[in-house]
This record gives structure tokens, C-alpha cells and sequence, in this order.
């Protein structure tokens, strides 16, 4: 078979195996861009995998005052878990410590899903009995004094048990510095999809790991196949040419806002070439028994 | 299809319950069902037929050609469709009302909206008194859905509101909002002596008024509120929604009762209380 290749970039003949995930969006808005990208962050900080965050989240896009419930500036915040009870667990622990507290935030459904996920509805006992709640054009919103003034919530949130989580691209290069180019560029693309987020570290993830561990009780372990310093010592992955991995992970709403993120990135790394960016481009999988989504990478080409 | 009309032949003889003109109880009925419908108030008998021509259509949309001050209970616990009247209505327009939508072009009387539970009332003219209060024996007003007044209201207007908004986009009578539970009253007129007199809970918007001793000032910590209150009645009513991006002083209060309600008064217009 003949080997796949764009633009010099070799291609693995690999899918992505993904898996469902139950998720939900939050819409916060603050008096500035700013200060609303900050409680965003605080809230999707420590989300990165749900092997110890319980949640996966992140930033999938920021709106304009035009595009927002309040008519302020805000940032759309997406968070995946692997139950309903985890996720709405990490959505009023986060929302309660990390949007509530932040200066002028407001916080609203950032999605309409299949079923309600508790917002207000959880967090208003904060106020002690001064909550006040207020229904109107069909939505329900709680209002609680705070020391700056007021904290606007909206009741509930939807939730999706539709979505996908863990699509993913392993770009390999000759030195951790084209590769991590490779990495961001992809990250630059990616960005401008819509209803994903990419909840690694700048999106990208250095240390992939495989499912299980030598010592009892780890779920998952460093992914030996892919680590440039285990070659020759284990079942490596990677031929001489490649010094470095990076992966870039990917959860999205459905399995096509995923395979778009994916198109993009591999659009956008390729882009590069191999001696700027990546020599080869892969994806992760299990065999393909254990997830129900399969993102071909050649079925994702430019 | 038109819409299913009854013209109104003459002045009627007796005052006329015309709970029966709404969408889903027409629904099923032929047209001799219909002409046979009691309206009466009074021992004497009256029904469709001897007062009103009907003119066939789609019984989702109805229409009331004509009005009269004795056109009571017009949209009464009426759930779906649309029902217009093209004059003035007597007294308990749209109480009990769970959905749908009601359109009078001109006056209304007492008692309209009471007990509400749903759906959107239009009032074209002025409204009497208890614009959507409790009925004899009930504990609650309006509970639900969306009134919006052209005109002025006459007194208690919004009494014992539990959920729901209203907005009079003229003037009030004397205790709007008195004995307020939860809701939204938006007054984009003056707002009548004792505004607010007993409410517990719930949101008085005035464009003037003279708040009671029993208000006091909280400072104004709300926009965000006021923004999303605007966005959601700024297509049935832009004066309302224009007062609400305005500069309001915000009052707390009835303090003579619970006391967790609040009054937002364009800052300028806040008289004292006489």
C-alpha cells in the first residue's frame, strides 16, 4: 500500500477512537472581555482529562455583546464528563467557586440539551435567603446579592449526552521545536471551530498515555509506544527520524464538530511541512473496540 | 381559512359571560353548537345567537367584532389560540388565563388577568381596578405569563402578584403592586400613592412615584438584571424596555412586611411621600 503523504508530511494510515460523553455549555459574561476570559479560565483550569479532573473543559469561543443574554462581553465555556452526576457536580463546584466569585460575572445556559443540569438552581442557596428568582421570556434566572453587587445566574443549563470526547492527532517531528510549532499552528486552526475545545495545556498535551500501568491501581500510564527515549527498549511506534511527540486531544458536541477540528488541524500542521513543522502525522486508538467513533485521518486530509 | 368571528347585532340586553369564546372550547363545535351557547348573567336566558352574528372561520383565531363594557369574562381560562376583541371588555378579561393570547383594543375592566397563570394579555386602552389580582377566597394573583397595558391602570394593580410581568405603559391607580409576592410590575407612567404597600417579595419598576416611609434606599446593583428584563419585553413594549436602561434609583422594601421586595425609580422623579 502506498504511503500517504501532504505536502512531504507522512501520514499514518491510523484513526482516532473516540468515545461518548455527556457535556454541557455555560455562556459568562462580564463587565469586560477581560474579566469574563478570567473567570473562564479559573472555571476550565484543572480540566485538562477526566482520568483525575473529573471534567474536561475549556474555552470554545468568545461573543460579542450582540451575541450575549446580558448584552455584555462573554466567553462560551464547554465541559465533558463520563456521567451526568460528575458533571453536575463540577459544574456547581466550579461555577460556585469560580464564576460566582469572579468581579461583575453573570452566568446563563450555553446550551440547549435533552435534559436540564442545575445552574442557579444549585448555587442560590449562597445567598442566604436574599435570592431572588425571576422568570421571564421562558427562561428562569436567580439573583444573589454579592459584596460588588449582584450575581445573575440562570437556573439551569443544557445538558448533551451526544457528545464526543477524545479525538486526537499525534504530530511527530524532528526536534521538539518543530513539532511543538506544528502543535500550535494546529492549535490556531483548531481554535476557530465551532462547539470544541481542546482541554490540554494551550490545547496540547505532551505526556499521551495508554490505558493501564504496571502498578495496581493506575488507570493509565505513560504511552511507551510514542516516547522518543523508550525506542529500541519497548514496542516503539517511531522510526529514527522522529526525536518528539506532541498530541493534541479533542472533545466536542458532536462527532462532526470533532472531525472538523481534526480536518483543520491536519490542514494546518501539514501546512508547515516536514522540516518547520511535523515529518508525520498520526492518531490514537485502542484496536478500536472501545470507542464507538473512529476519525480516519485519511478520510480528513486536505 | 379567516378567523372565527362574532359581530355584535346590538347593544346587549343583560351584562354577557363570554368565557365561552375561546379557541379550544369552539374548537369541536358546529355552528349551531355555537349560536346555541349561553351567555347569560341574569335568570333571563341568552345565548350566542341572540346577540352576536357568526361569521365561520378557524376557531384558533377568534375574533369579537364590536365591544361593550358588559363583555365580561372575555378570554376566561382560555390555553391556546388567539382572541381578539375589537372594542372595550367588562370585567375579568383573561382570568384564569393559561396560554394563548388575548388582544383588547380598547378598555378593560376590573378584575383582568386575575388569576392568571399564562400566556399574553393586550390591553389597547385603560384597565380598572385589580389588574391581575386574586379572585374572592383566592390567595394568589396572577401567576404566570405576560400583561401589557397601553393605557393607565386603575388601583392594586398587580395585588398579590405571585410570577409573571406586567407592564402599563401609562399610569396606575392608588397601591400598585400592594401585597406583591414574587413578578415584575413595570409602570412606565406615574405609579399611584402607597406604590408597593405590603409587598413581600417581587420588583416594582416606576418611572415617578413617591416610595412609602417603609422603602429604603439600597443603592442600584443590578444591571445586569435590568438588561435581561429589557431584551425580554423590548418587542411587546419598548417604553418598558427603554425605562429599564434608564437610571434608576432601587428602594427595598415593604420593610412593614417581609421587606424583600424592591422599587426602581428613575432617579429625578422620586417625590416624597405626601
Amino acid at each position: 500500500m502506498p504511503e500517504l503523504s501532504r505536502n512531504g508530511v507522512r501520514i499514518d494510515d491510523s484513526f482516532a477512537e473516540a468515545f461518548d460523553m455527556r457535556a454541557t455549555g455555560l455562556i459568562i459574561t462580564a463587565d469586560t472581555l477581560a474579566w469574563a476570559r478570567i473567570a473562564a479560565t479559573s472555571l476550565t483550569g484543572f480540566a485538562t482529562s477526566i482520568i483525575a479532573c473529573g471534567v474536561e473543559a475549556g474555552i470554545d469561543s468568545e461573543l460579542s455583546e450582540n451575541e450575549t443574554p446580558d448584552g455584555r462581553p462573554g466567553v462560551r465555556v464547554l465541559m465533558f464528563a463520563g456521567s451526568t452526576s460528575e458533571l453536575q457536580k463540577q459544574l456547581q463546584s466550579r461555577v460556585g467557586q469560580c464564576v460566582l466569585t469572579s468581579p461583575g460575572s453573570a452566568c446563563f445556559a450555553g446550551l440547549e440539551g435533552v435534559e436540564p443540569l442545575k445552574l442557579g438552581d444549585a448555587i442560590r442557596y449562597f445567598a442566604d435567603g436574599w435570592q431572588i428568582s425571576k422568570r421571564f421570556g421562558g427562561r428562569h434566572f436567580w439573583r444573589m446579592p454579592v459584596m460588588d453587587g449582584e450575581f445573575v445566574c440562570e437556573a439551569t443549563t443544557g445538558l448533551t449526552k451526544s457528545a464526543v470526547g477524545g479525538g486526537n492527532l499525534l504530530l511527530m517531528g524532528r526536534s521538539r521545536e518543530t513539532v511543538l510549532r506544528a502543535a500550535e499552528a494546529a492549535m490556531v486552526a483548531m481554535r476557530g471551530v465551532a462547539d470544541v475545545i481542546m482541554p490540554f495545556p494551550g490545547g496540547i498535551v505532551r505526556s499521551g498515555s495508554k490505558v493501564g500501568s504496571k502498578y495496581k491501581g493506575l488507570m493509565a500510564s505513560t504511552n511507551d509506544a510514542y516516547c522518543p527515549s523508550l525506542r529500541g527498549l519497548t514496542q516503539s511506534a517511531l522510526a529514527a527520524d522522529i526525536a518528539s511527540v506532541l498530541e493534541i486531544v479533542i472533545d466536542g458536541l458532536t462527532p462532526e464538530a470533532v472531525a472538523a477540528a481534526m480536518r483543520a488541524g491536519l490542514a494546518a500542521a501539514c501546512a508547515l511541512g516536514p522540516e518547520a513543522g511535523a515529518a508525520r502525522i498520526g492518531a490514537g486508538n485502542y484496536g478500536g473496540k472501545l470507542g464507538r467513533h473512529h476519525f480516519h485521518l485519511k478520510e480528513l486530509l486536505p | 381559512m379567516s378567523a372565527l368571528r362574532f359581530s355584535l347585532r346590538e347593544t346587549p340586553p343583560q351584562r354577557l359571560d363570554l368565557s365561552a369564546l375561546i379557541p379550544e372550547r369552539l374548537a369541536d363545535l358546529e355552528m349551531a353548537e355555537i349560536l346555541r351557547l349561553s351567555v347569560t348573567t341574569t335568570r333571563q336566558p341568552l345565548c350566542v345567537g341572540d346577540v352576536f352574528t357568526v361569521h365561520p372561520g378557524k376557531a384558533d383565531e377568534v375574533v369579537i367584532a364590536g365591544g361593550s363594557a358588559w363583555f365580561d369574562e372575555v378570554g376566561a381560562g382560555m390555553t391556546r389560540g388567539t382572541l381578539s376583541v375589537e372594542g372595550e371588555v367588562g370585567a375579568r378579561a383573561g382570568r384564569g388565563m393559561q396560554g394563548g393570547r388575548l388582544l383588547v383594543r380598547g378598555d378593560a375592566g376590573v378584575f383582568a388577568a386575575s388569576g392568571m397563570r399564562g400566556g399574553e394579555i393586550e390591553i389597547g386602552g385603560n384597565v380598572g381596578a385589580f389588574l391581575a389580582a386574586p379572585g374572592p377566597g383566592e390567595r394568589l394573583g396572577m401567576a404566570g405569563g405576560l400583561v401589557v397595558v397601553r393605557g393607565n391602570a386603575g388601583a392594586r394593580a398587580g395585588d398579590r402578584l405571585r410570577r409573571g410581568v406586567i407592564v402599563i405603559e401609562g399610569d396606575t391607580g392608588d397601591e400598585p403592586a400592594s401585597r406583591m409576592l414574587a413578578g415584575t410590575l413595570i409602570v412606565c407612567g406615574q405609579a399611584g400613592a402607597r406604590a408597593g404597600y405590603l409587598m413581600r417579595r417581587g420588583t416594582l419598576v416606576a418611572a415617578r412615584a413617591a416610595p412609602l416611609p417603609t422603602f429604603v434606599p439600597t443603592g442600584s446593583a443590578d444591571q445586569v438584571f435590568r438588561a435581561l428584563l429589557a431584551r425580554a419585553i423590548a418587542a411587546v413594549s419598548p417604553a418598558a424596555a427603554a425605562l429599564l436602561g434608564e437610571t434608576l434609583a432601587r428602594f427595598g422594601g415593604d420593610v412593614a412586611t417581609l421587606g424583600k421586595g424592591e422599587m426602581f425609580i428613575r432617579v429625578g422623579q422620586i417625590a416624597a411621600t405626601g
